[in-house]
């Protein structure tokens, strides 16, 4: 298990307070002077050292991310965005840093605009976080007050402003285009990759787009040093992570954890075991609602770090980890987890669109056992339509739970759905049936 | 896409009080000069609070005037975001989430509780006119399920009893505490916790 003294966020369950003096007491805003001086090149080569990679879903890394922003300012201004826009079913990580540790993400944010030159700084955070923004504007105002950010800020010379921008309820806007679009004031739907934000961005300038916890986890690291930060967790998958343990736990918890951590540790240590015991567990969503689930066999032994996810045909995600027990119906859990992906797309590209709406209703049928045998193939075919014919990644990210859901349940959904669409004489024909190749069977059958 | 539905009933006119003109003055001034139209969103907020918790298309037209751009560019966002409510909803308006996390923990109970007592659909205003409430996606308070949010505060970690409790509080037009009702501390695992602990006991 982690030492305390290696947490980063050291007020995850608010002991100590959130206000300005109890984080400075903590070590924020320490000697951001000291850090920003030792100049641009040496952050992105610290945070690229530390092999930092980004906490949102996609586990790029963040300090190659910052290289590819423009070494010196054009005729365009540079943006630094952090996205708050925490939608992830299963995932609740970045309100408690917006609730407790603000301090750690408005220095962060100083010191990745001073490496990206950047002036202005826009925080887009869910609406629905409306008490976790006042929270946030407090701090953001404290930290105008003793000048840590405005004209001078920490006495840098460096001028940042900070602005919240509030989206309104599209899970889609945390997909980084359809954020810039949002804050333009337009639909959250995603743009053509590339041209990168890096280069073409908000307003069509040079924009860096960070998670939260990619953000707030930087001050630390450069004040520690980028060995440290790199000496946790695995190769390749350094540091520590804030996990959120949700679903059939007897103790639901947020709880910061080295990367590689044992899945069932987790489980079994911070948030109190499955409900009914181990061998109760059913099957664990590792990485937020879009990240395929993993059987009970791969979650005994599994880590929590980006590359082994993605050895068993998952990923780490956000590291929302659902965890589902024997009690529930796992096909009424996708079933549901298929209805989100319907109502949050964005409607641009046809193969989302319609092809979420096809998997929900597909997966509602096969819930009640009213499905066809030979619809099970038919559902793994509509997501291998889906998944990468789309603008964005929410393609994969709701064709993924699914397949996910086919990988390990295949023998459930059909010994479920023995409903045969050609049986004689059965007067409630479902609509995907052609009525009169029907009535030509049944023909048949009679001649 | 979610289900927008407009309301039949507009009013004729919608002009901003002195107080949130000031306000949308001062939002568009985070943004650059030449890009107000990225004020849409707040502005419509704003619209909304004014409004009792509702858009009417006044308020998009006058919204379009304010920025100066096109009517349909308010109209298309105020109908993609779900949080733009475009026709009346209750003084208190519940959103139930009732995604997976949520569900396994028994969301659709709650739900039960609003079918049985404030209306049979989503939707609909309650008998006595200042309550309505709705299934929602996400809220991303998962380790707090079930949860509920009510106009802006989070109700966590709640039962059957408990929300009915709160419900006949709200038809009473009496506001509910915000926050845990199993009295934990925020995020912080109920039982056995491992990590922090000497922060815990300063």
């Amino acid at each position: 298990m982690l030492e305390d003294k290696d947490r980063i966020f050291k007020n995850l369950y608010n002991d100590l307070g959130a206000d300005i003096d109890s984080a400075k007491s903590r070590g924020d805003w320490l000697n951001t002077k000291e850090i920003c001086s030792k100049g641009r090149d040496w952050i992105i080569e610290e945070v690229k050292n530390s092999e930092l990679r980004g906490r949102g879903g996609a586990g790029f890394p963040t300090g190659l991310k910052w290289s590819f922003a423009p070494k010196k300012v054009g005729a365009k201004p540079h943006y630094l965005v952090i996205n708050a826009d925490e939608s992830e079913p299963g995932t609740c990580k970045d309100r408690d840093i917006l609730r407790f540790e603000p301090h750690k993400l408005i220095e962060g944010c100083l010191i990745a605009s001073y490496a990206v030159n950047a002036h202005k700084c826009y925080i887009y955070l869910r609406g629905e976080y409306y008490n976790e923004g006042l929270k946030l504007q407090k701090a953001i105002d404290e930290a105008y007050k003793a000048n840590l950010i405005g004209k001078n800020s920490s006495g840098t010379g460096w001028k940042l402003d900070i602005y919240i921008h509030y989206g309104a309820g599209a899970y889609i806007c945390g997909e980084e285009t359809a954020l810039l679009e949002s804050i333009e004031g337009n639909k959250g739907q995603p743009r053509l990759k590339p041209p990168f934000p890096a280069l073409v961005g908000l307003y069509g300038c040079p924009t860096i787009i960070n998670n939260v916890e990619t953000i707030a986890v930087v001050p630390t690291i450069l004040r520690k040093g980028s060995k440290w930060f790199a000496s946790l967790g695995k190769p390749k998958n350094t540091g520590t992570k804030i996990f959120c343990i949700s679903g059939n736990v007897i103790s639901p918890c947020n709880v910061e954890e080295e990367m590689g951590v044992k899945l069932k540790d987790l489980i079994e240590k911070h948030a109190g075991g499955v409900v009914g015991g181990w061998d109760n567990l059913q099957a664990v969503i590792p990485g937020g609602s879009s990240m395929p689930m993993l059987s009970k066999e791969i979650s005994e032994n599994i880590t929590m770090d980006f590359d082994s996810l993605v050895e068993n045909n998952s990923g780490l995600g956000t590291a929302g980890i659902i965890v589902i027990n024997k009690d529930q119906d796992i096909i009424k859990c996708m079933a549901r987890i298929a209805r989100f992906y319907k109502h949050e797309s964005c409607g641009q590209c046809t193969p989302c669109r319609e092809g979420s709406g096809w998997m929900w209703r597909i997966l509602e049928r096969m819930a009640k056992g009213e499905a066809s045998k030979d619809e099970v193939n038919m559902l793994s075919d509509v997501t291998k339509q889906i998944e990468g014919h789309t603008i964005c990644a929410f393609g994969e990210g709701s064709a993924w739970p699914v397949q996910g859901l086919l990988r390990h349940f295949k023998k459930e959904i059909i010994e479920r759905n023995n409903f045969d669409p050609l049986v004689k004489n059965n007067k409630n024909i479902p609509y995907l049936i052609d009525q009169h190749i029907l009535e030509e069977d049944i023909k048949n059958v009679k001649s | 896409m979610s289900l927008k539905k407009v309301s039949k009933e507009q009013p004729d006119k919608f002009e901003f009080s002195e107080e949130n003109l000031s306000l949308a003055k001062k939002i568009i001034l985070n943004y650059p000069a030449e890009k107000k139209k990225s004020a849409v969103m707040a502005l419509l907020y704003l619209a909304q609070k004014q409004n009792h918790n509702w858009i009417p298309l006044a308020a998009m037209k006058y919204i379009a005037k304010f920025l100066d751009i096109s009517y349909i560019n308010v109209y298309e966002v105020a109908t993609f975001y779900s949080m733009y409510n475009l026709s009346p909803v209750g003084k208190y308006f519940i959103q139930i989430c009732t995604t997976t996390p949520c569900m396994i923990r028994g969301a659709y109970k709650l739900v039960d509780v609003c079918k049985k007592n404030i209306s049979e659909k989503e939707n609909e205003l309650s008998c006595k006119k200042n309550c309505s409430w709705t299934e929602v996606e996400c809220l991303g308070a998962c380790i707090n399920a079930p949860m509920a949010q009510i106009n802006q505060d989070y109700y966590e970690d709640l039962n059957v009893k408990q929300f009915e409790g709160i419900i006949k509080d709200i038809l009473k037009d009496i506001k509910p505490k915000p926050g845990s009702y199993r009295g934990r501390v925020n995020s912080e695992p109920e039982k056995n916790r491992q990590t922090l602990i000497e922060n815990k006991n300063a």
